[in-house]
């Protein structure tokens, strides 16, 4: 373990830099540049209120912060995930030229998403102000969803960066799959709207226990649901080990297949 | 005299699967697994390698294409991991291959710099103080906060070779790279090149051109197909190469005689089938 720490501090530094690279490059040439970590999560916000806001029976006037909390959590997971998969086969040309441990390509790709993703919780902010949200304590708590979901993307990047470089199928597979998770995900609809036996489709979604918790927290104010965080908690766990074990067995066939 | 060993490869064999038609998708996976079609044939690029480079020696690699040089490089470097067998190396390696493959395109040269500084396990401090050297080797003066996309492939080899030889390495491994940019620049290269060389630094070399590597080398080893068939002195081994080289050819030149003997007479058969 200790050997492992060792290397990392070794690679520090690299780390920082293809982090730094990402976020960098993502923006670059528009306009607004980095500020377009604000402005789309804020516009897409206001379509998704204008839009479903019509079915609901009943006005609410914190609909736009339940739409954004949901919205920016599922987008975090969404676009990391996304990232790390890609991250082996887009760093080939790197790769074959100078030896540099393998997992700093998807960790470097997760962590440059959750920078943007923390950015962007500004707009949060902003609207919670605006809609006069009460801030309660319970604010604080947001920190336990949001660790857990950096681990659970990790995990299931690594696992699908592994998988995607043998199989390139994957990254339209899990498009789908990341939609198909979308909808499971209350984030536009309420939660309440699901009756009965439906409720499961969202117990069962350990990235809806991540959100649910992260409501609780900033826009209801009131404490955490712990059953759906040790849902949540366990489940990004088992991804980390599988995602790690399976990268690890499979990253020196890696070379040989991009 | 026992110096310092800088570079121990024992044993190293690098395998290659190739699979006569690649396999990419689920579908096609899933398919050939249940029809047991899964089948590779195997492929040795390099089989039982072995040899030792003691600090300060200049090692040459030769052999004709295919032979497993860059296989072998590839391995030092850590790129590759061997199938079976162990690669120690003891100090720093700087491998100038193929120079700035690891260059962002969008990122500007500066930005560069640093990315490629860092890839190269160097710290930020120490590319800070670097960093004007750095371009002033490179003779890239206005062009180093342009995006690299814009660059000549010259510039861009510039750049890589000042980013590479900034540090004092212990090994170099060089890819007949001496030939980076114009008659001018190259000549600034091969001289610091040199400058290493005067350092003591030990010295791994490939190149097609035995008078290069007669000249920089006092080591060499000869691969053919993956094997190590020669290895020793320079000449020595240079002289093993090229009488391969001679038998090579004039088995090419017998070959050559016979095909143009049976292209001379079916030409003649030819005319006199018309005559008729």
């Amino acid at each position: 373990m200790k050997k492992y720490i060792a290397n990392f501090m070794k690679y520090k530094y690299l780390m920082t830099e293809l982090v730094k690279k990402d976020i960098k490059l993502k923006y670059r040439r528009s306009k607004l540049g980095i500020l377009w970590t604000l402005v789309e999560p804020l516009l897409t916000m206001i379509v998704l209120t204008v839009v479903f806001s019509s079915i609901r029976e009943k006005s609410d006037p914190t609909f736009p912060v339940y739409i954004l909390t949901g919205r920016l959590l599922y987008s975090f997971f969404s676009s990391g995930t996304k990232a790390a998969s890609k991250s082996i086969r887009s760093n080939s040309g790197m790769m074959r030229k100078v030896y540099i441990p393998k997992y700093m390509y998807p960790l470097a790709a997760v962590v440059s998403n959750f920078i943007t993703f923390l950015i962007s919780l500004i707009v949060l902010v902003g609207v919670s102000l605006y809609l006069r949200i009460d801030v309660t304590v319970h604010v604080l708590e947001a920190i336990y969803p949001l660790v857990i979901l950096f681990l659970m993307t990790l995990g299931v990047g690594m696992l699908l960066a592994t998988l995607e470089v043998f199989f390139r199928d994957l990254e339209y597979l899990w498009g789908v799959v990341l939609m198909l998770v979308m909808y499971c995900c209350a984030i536009f609809y309420p939660a309440s709207m699901l009756s009965g036996n439906k409720q499961i489709i969202l117990d069962i979604n350990p990235l809806y226990a991540l959100i649910k918790n992260f409501r609780n927290a900033v826009l209801y104010g009131v404490a955490p649901d712990f059953g759906a965080l040790l849902y949540a908690g366990i489940f990004a766990a088992v991804s980390i080990i599988v995602g790690v074990v399976v990268f690890y067995k499979k990253q020196d066939e890696f070379i040989l297949n991009v | 005299m026992a110096k310092k060993t800088a570079l121990k490869v024992e044993h190293v064999g690098m395998r290659f699967n190739l699979n006569a038609e690649k396999v990419d998708n689920l579908k096609e996976y899933f398919i050939k697994f249940v029809k047991r079609q899964l089948n590779y044939q195997e492929f040795w690029a390099l089989k039982d390698v072995s040899f030792e480079v003691k600090k300060g020696e200049h090692l040459g690699i030769i052999g004709l294409n295919g032979a497993g040089k860059s296989t072998l490089l590839k391995v030092i470097a850590g790129v590759l991991k061997p199938t079976e067998g162990t690669v120690k190396t003891n100090g720093k390696i700087v491998p100038l291959l193929e120079l700035g493959a690891g260059f962002d395109k969008q990122y500007t040269g500066a930005e560069n710099i640093y990315l490629y500084g860092a890839l190269l396990g160097y710290s930020k401090e120490f590319i800070d103080e670097k960093y004007d050297e750095i371009v002033e080797f490179s003779e890239l003066g206005e062009f180093i906060n342009v995006p690299i996309k814009n660059y000549s492939s010259g510039m861009r080899a510039r750049l890589g070779f000042s980013i590479a030889t900034v540090v004092q390495p212990e090994i170099l491994i060089l890819d007949e790279v001496l030939s980076v940019g114009d008659a001018q620049f190259k000549k600034k290269s091969e001289k610091k090149i040199h400058s290493m060389f005067a350092n003591g630094v030990t010295v791994l070399f490939v190149s097609h051109s035995l008078e290069q590597v007669k000249r920089l080398c006092d080591k060499a080893i000869l691969l053919e197909h993956g094997r190590v068939i020669a290895k020793g002195d320079v000449e020595d081994v240079a002289a093993i190469y090229t009488a391969k080289l001679d038998k090579k050819k004039r088995e090419r030149k017998r070959a050559n005689r016979r095909i143009r003997a049976e292209l001379k007479k079916q030409a003649e058969d030819a005319k006199q089938r018309n005559k008729e």
